[in-house]
């Protein structure tokens, strides 16, 4: 049997490979992926605890959160779109019109 | 057999993932990605939960990612992206700080020990079970999951639209809002 | 009748209304019909109430109306309106002598600037004086207390665009603010000591436990001390003794009509109402009520001797007018409270008579005040000498006009009570009185006239509507003294036996009647000789020939009199002068400094913050996502090693 811990600590190294892309990457669609790594550790997390607790609920809030994943991903790719046709660039550096 | 069907994955994972992050180029990062989350959906499968396992790979791998694809190739990011690829200064505080925080969750779990893991049931890996819960429990969650994908569809629709002519975006600043220093580089350009 | 109670106050506060605010736009016709109809119809409901309510029998021997309960909590505040023996005379002097001067005001005011606002003061004033006799408790008193000090203010200072007025106005407001504080002071321990300001019941409750006043302690003194003395340090203020008296001359800025109808004949007597209306509570503190009458002797001749060096015409008369007042709380302090009131009636009557004669002779000579510039008017204004001789006389305490009797009660209450010091004193001051005023008889309506031409060119006797008042108060000032004739010259002291039963006092230490008749005696033979020295001394072609030659005998004399004692300049010295260093100072370093600068500095701390901290909005999503990044580690550091 793995322990649990092990998903867990995984689940951490996910998340900080996720966390290091999306604070280093200047490409928007590059963010957007490590964003997902992060989201896909936090489902780890969700079901290895679901698994030890022997409770469904984690499962089924992976469930809700891979639907808002999916919602997420076309808006914001949307986003990119969008910005991409006025700015001709989606590095998020130059995106700093919100700035004093 | 189990422990070595989840160290290979979990290397799989975290290796696909560095791929992720540090490739330079988004299609291969993306390709990449798909390895990372089929790993996942194994360790789910393992964790008892083969739905999710399923859904992991129908929705994240091949609609999610596709998306992903999708965009990239109508942007046509490949070059831009050489340029997109420097990192900043902020490496340096974020991979302390990426390490500072495993290491954390590894000083939580190894002071809480190993807690006793509860047997696998059937009624936790079962289908019903869960089908039952979310449309009986979670029934309104899900309704609501629903609607915001509607919405996310719509909001997606006219995000993505293309401005007719003569009306500015209502969305975003056109290039006529632009400060000269903000005008994209040449080579930005494809 | 005496349902329509109310009316009374509100009819004049409806006329203020009519003419304050919509006053510009009306004829002059109009105003004039408001103005003077309100205090008119006042005057007829207040008669037929009166007429009621002699006639009646009443629970308390009071008529009780409550409009209306102000409660919050546990505590309520009747609106309420009491006719009693004693609000039954100053409801009559009120509206009686209120209505006149109205009357008066209209032929006075004619051609002046904002005629329709001088008839909203003056009917405010008539409904605030009105609620402040009428309420039953003292609250309802404190709001018309405060109401007259407004209107006060705003008709001292009405002619706002000359520079004295409104620094009069002010002075009286200010002034006015001492003793108004004290009376609040006063009314709040007896709120705290019996929860409730009800007259009623309060003086049945002190009346039949003298013990709940004379044994508590408030402040050190025993609490029947206390609050006597905190409303009578309220009644200073209002009806100008000493030390608080020195906003009354100054008030004669106003008007004159204002003059004779606040400042003589109704609000500055507010004071002695109050204290006759509180006797309970001054019988249960023999000491303050001494201290009362010596402060009113005190008032009485003090003031008497700055009237006599006045050329002013209305400043002689308000001297006059505080040195009376100081009678009346000579009176009070000696526990005759009748005597008191007596005097508040006829002093309303020959004063106000007085103040519109000047009136009348100031209008004849277009303005002018001076004394020194007037002489020989009676062959002008027949009507105005005459009835200012019949004012002139009554205040001097001639018989049988009013003056006498109510100020041989209060003499008498001083002879009665051994108090031979303040008869004496009040000896003096009839004296003083009988030859200031026929001083200013002299200088105004005898000798020959000693003002310019054009003035002289111009005297004229004043219109029907200012000589129809002037007769009214005159025949009110004979005839008013009879209400009160003493028993010993064979009256039978009806004002006394009216008021009789709202006084809770023993009656005064009676004397022998042949004591009472030589003391009357020798009264009038002072005011007769007062007289006669003003007419040696004024009488001839040149009055103020002789003031000359004593101003010139007696220079420092003459020039402290003139000057009122210094006693403005000593306050301004004393009080106004630190005070303003004072406030200069709180002004340009507290205020600039402290407080300004506290202010400043919080702005100035925001803006470096702000100019410091906007560095950190880049506008770049990703350092903002460090930032979160950080902050979520922090927060982990303290879950994990916390």
């Amino acid at each position: 049997m793995v322990p649990i811990s092990w998903y867990l600590m995984l689940a951490a190294l996910l998340f900080a490979i996720g966390t290091i892309g999306a604070l280093t990457r200047r490409n928007g669609i590059s963010i957007f992926l490590s964003i997902e790594l992060m989201l896909n550790a936090a489902n780890l997390t969700l079901v290895a605890y679901s698994r030890q607790m022997g409770d469904r609920t984690g499962q089924l809030i992976v469930f809700f959160v891979m639907a808002v994943a999916a919602a997420e991903a076309a808006v914001g790719l949307a986003l990119f779109i969008a910005v991409f046709r006025s700015r001709r660039t989606i590095d998020v550096n130059r995106l700093n019109l919100m700035r004093w | 057999m189990e422990t070595l069907i989840f160290l290979i994955f979990a290397a799989l994972a975290v290796a696909s993932s560095l791929v992720v992050v540090a490739h330079r180029s988004p299609v291969y990062a993306t390709m990449s990605l798909v390895v990372t989350l089929f790993s996942v959906a194994v360790l789910f499968v393992l964790l008892g939960a083969p739905f999710l396992g399923a859904l992991q790979i129908l929705i994240y791998a091949g609609a999610i990612v596709v998306l992903f694809l999708f965009v990239i190739m109508l942007l046509n990011l490949q070059k831009a992206s050489a340029a997109a690829g420097r990192r900043g200064g902020q490496l340096w505080v974020a991979l302390p700080g990426a390490l500072l925080f495993v290491g954390m969750v590894g000083l939580v779990f190894w002071r809480a020990g190993a807690p006793a893991l509860q047997p696998l049931t059937a009624d936790l890996v079962s289908l019903k079970g869960l089908a039952t819960a979310l449309f009986s429990d979670y029934l309104l969650p899900f309704e609501i999951v629903g609607l915001l994908l509607l919405v996310a569809v719509i909001g997606a629709t006219v995000a993505a639209r293309r401005a007719p002519d003569g009306e500015a975006s209502r969305l975003l600043p056109r290039e006529d809002f632009v400060g000269a220093g903000d005008e994209p580089r040449k080579e930005a350009r494809s | 009748m005496l349902e329509l109670l109310w009316l009374i106050p509100i009819l004049p506060l409806a006329g203020a209304a009519v003419n304050g605010l919509l006053g510009r736009r009306l004829p002059k016709a109009l105003v004039t019909a408001v103005g003077v109809g309100a205090p008119l119809l006042s005057l007829l409901v207040a008669l037929g109430c009166l007429w009621e309510y002699a006639h009646g029998q009443f629970p308390n021997d009071a008529y009780d109306q409550v409009l209306y309960a102000w409660t919050t909590g546990d505590l309520s505040i009747p609106v309420a309106f009491l006719l009693d023996r004693l609000s039954a005379v100053m409801l009559f002097i009120v509206t009686f002598v209120g209505f006149w001067i109205h009357v008066y005001s209209a032929g006075y005011m004619a051609h002046e600037e904002g005629y329709s606002r001088y008839f909203a003061y003056l009917n405010l004033f008539m409904s605030a004086m009105l609620m402040l006799v009428l309420g039953n408790n003292y609250l309802v008193m404190f709001v018309g207390w405060e109401g007259v000090g407004l209107c006060s203010y705003l008709l001292i200072g009405f002619y706002y665009d000359q520079p004295f007025p409104p620094y009069a106005g002010k002075k009286a407001f200010i002034v006015n603010r001492v003793g108004d504080f004290a009376f609040l002071v006063g009314m709040f321990a007896l709120f705290a000591n019996f929860g409730t300001l009800n007259y009623h019941d309060l003086f049945t409750t002190i009346a039949t436990q003298p013990g709940l006043v004379t044994d508590h302690y408030t402040m050190g003194l025993p609490l029947a001390s206390f609050v006597a003395l905190c409303f009578f340090v309220g009644a200073m203020g209002k009806s100008a003794q000493i030390p608080l008296y020195v906003w009354l001359p100054d008030a004669m800025a106003g008007p004159t009509p204002v003059s004779a109808l606040i400042h003589a004949a109704t609000m500055v007597t507010a004071g002695v109402y109050m204290v006759v209306r509180s006797n309970v509570i001054y019988q249960l503190a023999p000491g303050v009520s001494q201290f009362v009458a010596v402060i009113g002797a005190a008032t009485a001749i003090f003031a008497a001797t700055i009237a006599i060096a006045q050329t002013d015409i209305k400043k002689v008369l308000a001297y006059s007018t505080v040195s009376q007042l100081g009678y009346m709380f000579l009176a009070a302090g000696l526990g005759a409270y009748s005597a008191a009131l007596f005097h508040v009636m006829t002093h309303a009557f020959f004063k106000a008579l007085l103040f519109l004669g000047s009136g009348s002779v100031i209008h004849a000579m277009g303005g002018e005040q001076d004394m020194s510039k007037m002489g020989g008017l009676k062959k002008y204004l027949p009507s105005t000498f005459r009835t200012y001789v019949i004012g002139a006389l009554a205040i001097a305490g001639i018989p049988p006009l009013a003056g006498f009797f109510s100020k041989d009660e209060i003499l008498h209450a001083a002879a009665a009570n051994g108090q031979w010091v303040l008869w004496a004193v009040g000896l003096i001051t009839a004296g003083l009185t009988a030859f200031y005023m026929f001083r200013s008889v002299f200088l105004t309506f005898f000798g020959s006239f000693r003002g310019t031409h054009e003035q002289e060119h111009h005297l004229h006797e004043s219109p029907p509507v200012m000589t129809i008042p002037l007769w009214i108060l005159a025949a009110g000032a004979v005839v008013a003294g009879f209400v009160g004739v003493p028993k010993v010259l064979g009256g039978i002291d009806r004002f006394h036996e009216w008021l009789q039963p709202v006084l809770f006092h023993p009656g005064q230490p009676e004397m022998g009647a042949g004591t009472e008749v030589l003391l009357i005696a020798i009264a009038v033979i002072v005011a007769a000789a007062g007289i006669f020295l003003a007419w040696r001394a004024y009488g001839g072609e040149d009055g103020l020939a002789n003031e000359r030659a004593w101003a010139a005998r007696f220079p420092t004399l003459h020039r402290v009199l003139a000057n009122k004692y210094y006693v403005d300049e000593i306050y301004d010295a004393l009080i106004v002068r630190p005070l303003a260093v004072l406030s200069r100072f709180f002004w340009k370093v507290v205020d600039t400094y402290v407080i300004d600068g506290t202010i400043n500095a919080g702005a100035y701390l925001t803006e470096l913050t702000g100019d410091v901290g906007r560095f950190s909005t880049t506008g770049n999503v990703r350092s903002y996502a460090l930032y979160f990044f950080v902050g979520v580690l922090l927060l982990g550091c303290w879950i994990a090693f916390g």
